[in-house]
């Protein structure tokens, strides 16, 4: 089959890769009808995420259709269309119990490798590194998806792949944020970053009762973009975030915040600059620039919420204004399966159309274009959806 | 760690015992319980920690002499001056070790890393003396005095090593581990104690024979494919609660374990908790450089009870591309399909 492999910084290639097989008894086997590539596959496509290796295939974000099943899987048929969530989850430990399926502690066969790095280990994750547990990922033909009984939702007829393709990552993720603020009705939210996961987080947050939603970014189409999702918008390279964000709330800042840009912030200034510096010769492995602005800005007592993705440490971390204004940090991988249902109910009512993210659609044969494109913001580019 | 300082008043500026844990490349795997001796630090304690001071700052000035005057140096070890870089890079490392071993309390690891410095000082000098153009007759005084370094070297770390609960007191490297299993005692303790169980989670055992209730057989897949064997006896049998063994007849890497069963808090689960003592053969050094490869024992295990826990929770031990059996070590496949996989 064809698959889009990684190679080094700014190095992916599609090959002919052998087909994927059954290896484990709740394993399927699915044909990728659609896939998608995440603005966290650009920390990888960046090298920035440590124990990638020569060959990996990327991807986390597919879905398709179950041409084999193991013996284990219950709830599935050969023919089934289905949408896979990005986490790895057995689905029987204490943490899958919970709902916390990113926290899985059954499906990341490199654990040793997450626990040396982060102190315990996550979830596996497709597609994401060998320290997540060097699963193929999805940008591909077809893909194994473990513990698939748990992992998958099955999509009814007659709703198109580019509607429920998201329930895989960023719709779930986009909405955990939100959630995560605690919203209550009347409050207002800032969100950093419009790439797709922000603009999921600013939809979500009207679905769970925001009344105000301000949305930070620096380019016009993702702006435009949030306007549409109805937000009020702030270009952060022509007006200071802090002072128009406090005009806005009567100087009392935004009930919770959003980090939906992660460790690869940009921002204005001599700050920016140094965690550029920093990052560049491995002295830390985010540039928190997003992270510290959102922090400051939260109201007293109020909540910031992290989503965006962070690997390793960050530095000058204001801690003195977390815990002076007792402010409630919130984050987390998306516990995927948990929303997936939910989420497809929405779409199916029609509160949502998750499509309308999408700006371009191409070939599996072209995810090198595709990501060199996505990398650079280029052509107006916000989500691109591959077909093998 | 609970202590008897008499002599010191401030702890302040030392590393705490997370942070050594931390630092430690062999007791990586969960910091475990806390070292035996403890209660016991006594007057020689002190006597090796300053011992290990001392040869810190013996290291420094050392260091700071063969980097700023590496000529006198050669000289004084009847060395050609064109040895002058090796001197300074060896500078170099002599004050990096140096500040290691000041920086810790009981700095095992970088004493460790003086003995095999002084290995290399002493293959430089073996080098220039066959080379022999310098003198012949100050190189070999240099040797000797590098030597009687070395054998300081290696009592402190060894008793260093004891101190800092790497090591148990006759050698042995200590390793504890530990994982929470959704099961109860009773049955996890029946899943162990049928030995043959073990080669369906653990990385290294291929089999066990089973003579007795008491004796096995045991054959374990060693570093680059070599087979060890040895036969075990059960020491300690409590039921639902502990297992103890040892190796027995003479065996290549001669150890005891036990593995205790313990119900864990708010009835999620059981505690399982694995101590083993290692003999193997260059102890800490050995398992040192055994990290490098990937192979360390406190790791292993725990990733040994890791596949446990998913046998007994899932049913199967998970295989992904790059960790095709489960057993995820280095080096890792790709993460692409193989070929042919079963």
């Amino acid at each position: 089959m064809k698959a889009n492999c990684w190679y080094g910084a700014g190095d992916v290639r599609v090959e002919q890769v052998p087909d994927p097989k059954i290896l484990n008894r709740r394993d399927v086997i699915l044909k990728v009808t659609s896939t998608a590539i995440c603005g966290s596959d650009l920390h990888l496509y960046n090298g920035l995420m440590p124990t990638m290796k020569a060959g990996d295939i990327l991807g986390h974000e597919f879905m398709g259709e179950v041409v084999e099943v193991g013996s284990e899987v219950n709830n599935l048929q050969v023919g089934d269309r289905v949408v896979t969530a990005f986490p790895i989850a057995c689905g029987r430990c204490l943490f899958c119990r919970q709902e916390l399926f990113s926290l899985c502690e059954n499906s990341n066969p490199n654990a040793w490798m997450a626990e040396k790095m982060l102190g315990h280990s996550p979830s596996g994750i497709f597609g994401y590194s060998h320290m997540l547990g060097g699963f193929a990922g999805g940008q591909a033909e077809y893909a194994r998806v473990p513990f698939a009984d748990v992992g998958t939702i099955k999509i009814p007829e007659g709703i198109p792949d580019e509607q429920v393709l998201f329930l895989s990552d960023i719709f779930p993720t986009g909405y955990m944020a939100a959630e995560n603020c605690q919203i209550r009705g009347g409050d207002t939210i800032a969100v950093w970053g419009c790439g797709p996961v922000g603009q999921f987080a600013i939809r979500s947050a009207f679905l769970l009762g925001a009344e105000r939603v301000f949305a930070i970014d620096r380019f016009s189409e993702r702006l435009r973009m949030a306007e549409e999702g109805g937000a009020e918008t702030i270009q952060y390279e022509e007006e200071g975030v802090y002072d128009r964000l406090m005009d806005m709330t009567g100087g009392r800042g935004p009930d919770a915040c959003i980090d939906a840009v992660g460790m690869e912030a940009h921002g204005p200034g001599m700050l920016a600059a140094y965690d550029r510096m920093k990052q560049a010769v491995g002295l830390e492995s985010g540039r928190p620039y997003a992270l510290r602005e959102a922090i400051m800005c939260c109201r007293n007592g109020g909540t910031v919420s992290i989503i965006g993705v962070y690997g390793g440490f960050i530095d000058k971390f204001p801690i003195g204004s977390v815990m002076n204004r007792s402010l409630t940090i919130k984050t987390g991988q998306a516990h995927v399966q948990r929303y997936m249902r939910p989420l497809l109910e929405r779409i199916q009512r029609g509160e949502i159309d998750p499509s309308t993210i999408i700006t371009h659609r191409m070939r599996l044969n072209e995810a090198p274009e595709a990501f060199a494109k996505f990398n650079r913001k280029e052509d107006r580019c916000v989500k691109i959806v591959l077909k093998p | 760690m609970e202590r008897q300082d008499a002599g010191r008043s401030s702890t302040l500026d030392e590393p705490t015992v997370a942070d050594r844990h931390a630092s430690h490349p062999v007791r990586s795997a969960r910091a475990g319980a806390p070292s035996r001796r403890d209660s016991a630090r006594g007057a020689t304690d002190h006597t090796h920690e300053f011992l290990a001071r001392t040869l810190g700052w013996f290291s420094i000035g050392l260091g700071l002499a063969e980097l700023l005057a590496p000529g006198r140096v050669a000289r004084m070890a009847g060395l050609k001056d064109d040895h002058r870089l090796l001197l300074g890079a060896s500078g170099l490392r002599e004050i990096t070790m140096g500040l290691g071993i000041l920086s810790e309390r009981r700095p095992a690891g970088w004493m460790w890393s003086r003995v095999g410095g002084d290995a290399l000082d002493l293959a430089l000098l073996a080098g220039a003396l066959s080379g022999s153009q310098g003198n012949r007759k100050r190189t070999v005084a240099a040797m000797l005095a590098v030597a009687g370094v070395a054998a300081v070297d290696c009592f402190a770390s060894r008793r260093l090593s004891r101190m800092a609960g790497w090591t148990t007191d006759d050698g042995a490297v200590r390793v504890n581990t530990s994982i929470v299993i959704d099961s109860s005692p009773e049955s996890l303790y029946q899943f162990w104690r049928d030995f043959a169980n073990l080669s369906r989670f653990t990385e290294h055992v291929e089999a066990v024979t089973i003579y007795d209730r008491q004796h096995s057989h045991w054959v374990v897949k060693g570093p680059a494919g070599y087979r060890v064997e040895w036969n075990a006896e059960i020491t300690e049998d409590e039921p639902n609660r502990k297992i103890g063994w040892r190796t027995t007849s003479y065996a290549e890497i001669e150890h005891q374990g036990s593995v205790e069963f313990t119900p864990a808090p708010g009835g999620r689960g059981t505690m399982v908790h694995v101590e083993m003592d290692y003999h193997v053969p260059a102890g800490v050094l050995g398992a040192s450089i055994a990290t490098l490869f990937g192979n360390e024992p406190g790791q292993q295990i725990q990733s040994d009870l890791r596949r446990l826990k998913q046998i007994i929770e899932v049913g199967e031990v998970l295989r992904s591309d790059g960790s095709l059996t489960g057993k995820g070590r280095l080096p890792q496949r790709s993460a692409q399909p193989a070929e042919a996989t079963a």
